[in-house]
């Protein structure tokens, strides 16, 4: 069942919340090393919230990559999300700035956790899901940034991303034409890997739902 | 190598309103319309596509290549835990303590 209201949503990410906040605060250490100061990393985490976009940007400009680099790579890296937006957005009510707001909460994870199998989601459960982890994510940042930890790499958190994916994308395979989209995505994005750009491979995996065009 | 200080604004700041209205775009394009079923019923597919994907490219690809390694160990750890029904939560941390100790040998 995917949840309705903004609790449910809080309660339905909330055992992702440790992972997230770990994975932020490796994204404020790799920020420092890479020359952003602690104040750049939160307004990056604050405004961006793209944990992945983030840490390509990063470590992009940390190799002397140049800012042209960093911004392509970022955005190719979150133009998925203008996808899900138009999935979801006529979900959204109020003025354009209040859905221009709500509608930074968008990210995978929150996305993932409130979207049901029909692809609708509850806009208060997206919201309370996104904000749990927008304070997750930037308290993470701050952390990272200004405080020393550990390799996040030896505490396995990437494996613990795909593993969130999988366990989300199970429940949604319930239909024939669910399970082929599943399988036409990964089969694009894995062709793809080692002939574009990070970022790429999974914005170019959404055409597979144009399975959907004609069949119901 | 540290990025310049003005070149490091530069880059947050882009990237910030870049994501900003990629995100924004279908909220403030579509809020409170809804789509024809022409275009709903092809993006209801996409929640499997893109999930799919991200499994595939964060087990699978660093950068533009593909590898094996102590991630693969996480996810299937993972499957097993989602097949025996285990909560999300145990999923995860499932896969974090696989990952990490495969990744010791």
């Amino acid at each position: 069942m995917a949840p309705v209201g903004a609790r449910a949503g809080a309660r339905a990410i909330a055992p992702l919340v440790p992972a997230v906040a770990a994975f932020s605060a490796s994204f404020g250490v790799l920020a420092r090393t890479a020359g952003l100061s602690g104040v750049a990393s939160v307004v990056m985490s604050a405004t961006t919230f793209a944990g992945s976009a983030q840490v390509a940007a990063v470590s992009i400009l940390g190799a002397g990559g140049g800012v042209a680099a960093a911004v392509a790579a970022a955005l190719l890296l979150n133009a998925r999300y203008a996808a899900i937006g138009v999935s979801v957005g006529a979900h959204f009510r109020g003025g354009i700035v209040r859905r221009l707001v709500e509608s930074q909460l968008i990210v995978d994870e929150s996305w993932a956790v409130t979207v049901d199998r029909d692809g609708r989601i509850d806009r208060r459960a997206l919201l309370g899901a996104g904000g749990t982890l927008w304070l997750a994510w930037v308290a993470g940042t701050a952390a990272g940034a200004f405080v020393s930890f550990g390799d996040p790499e030896r505490l396995g958190l990437d494996g613990a991303f795909p593993a969130l994916f999988l366990a989300l994308l199970v429940p949604q395979l319930r239909s024939r034409l669910a399970r082929l989209a599943a399988v036409c995505g990964g089969a694009i994005a894995l062709a793809l890997i080692p002939l574009v750009p990070a970022g790429v491979p999974v914005l170019a995996a959404a055409a597979a739902c144009l399975i959907g065009w004609r069949r119901r | 190598m540290a990025a310049a200080v003005t070149a490091v604004w530069v880059a947050v700041v882009v990237i910030g309103l870049g994501t900003i209205a990629l995100k924004g775009f279908g909220p403030v394009v579509l809020g409170g319309r809804s789509l024809p079923p022409a275009v709903a019923r092809p993006l209801a597919l996409l929640a499997p596509a893109l999930l799919a994907a991200l499994v595939v490219t964060q087990t699978l690809a660093s950068g533009r290549h593909l590898v094996l390694d102590a991630r693969l160990a996480g996810v299937g750890a993972a499957a097993v835990a989602i097949a025996l029904r285990a909560p999300l939560v145990a999923v995860v941390l499932i896969a974090a303590v696989a990952t990490a100790v495969v990744r010791l040998f």
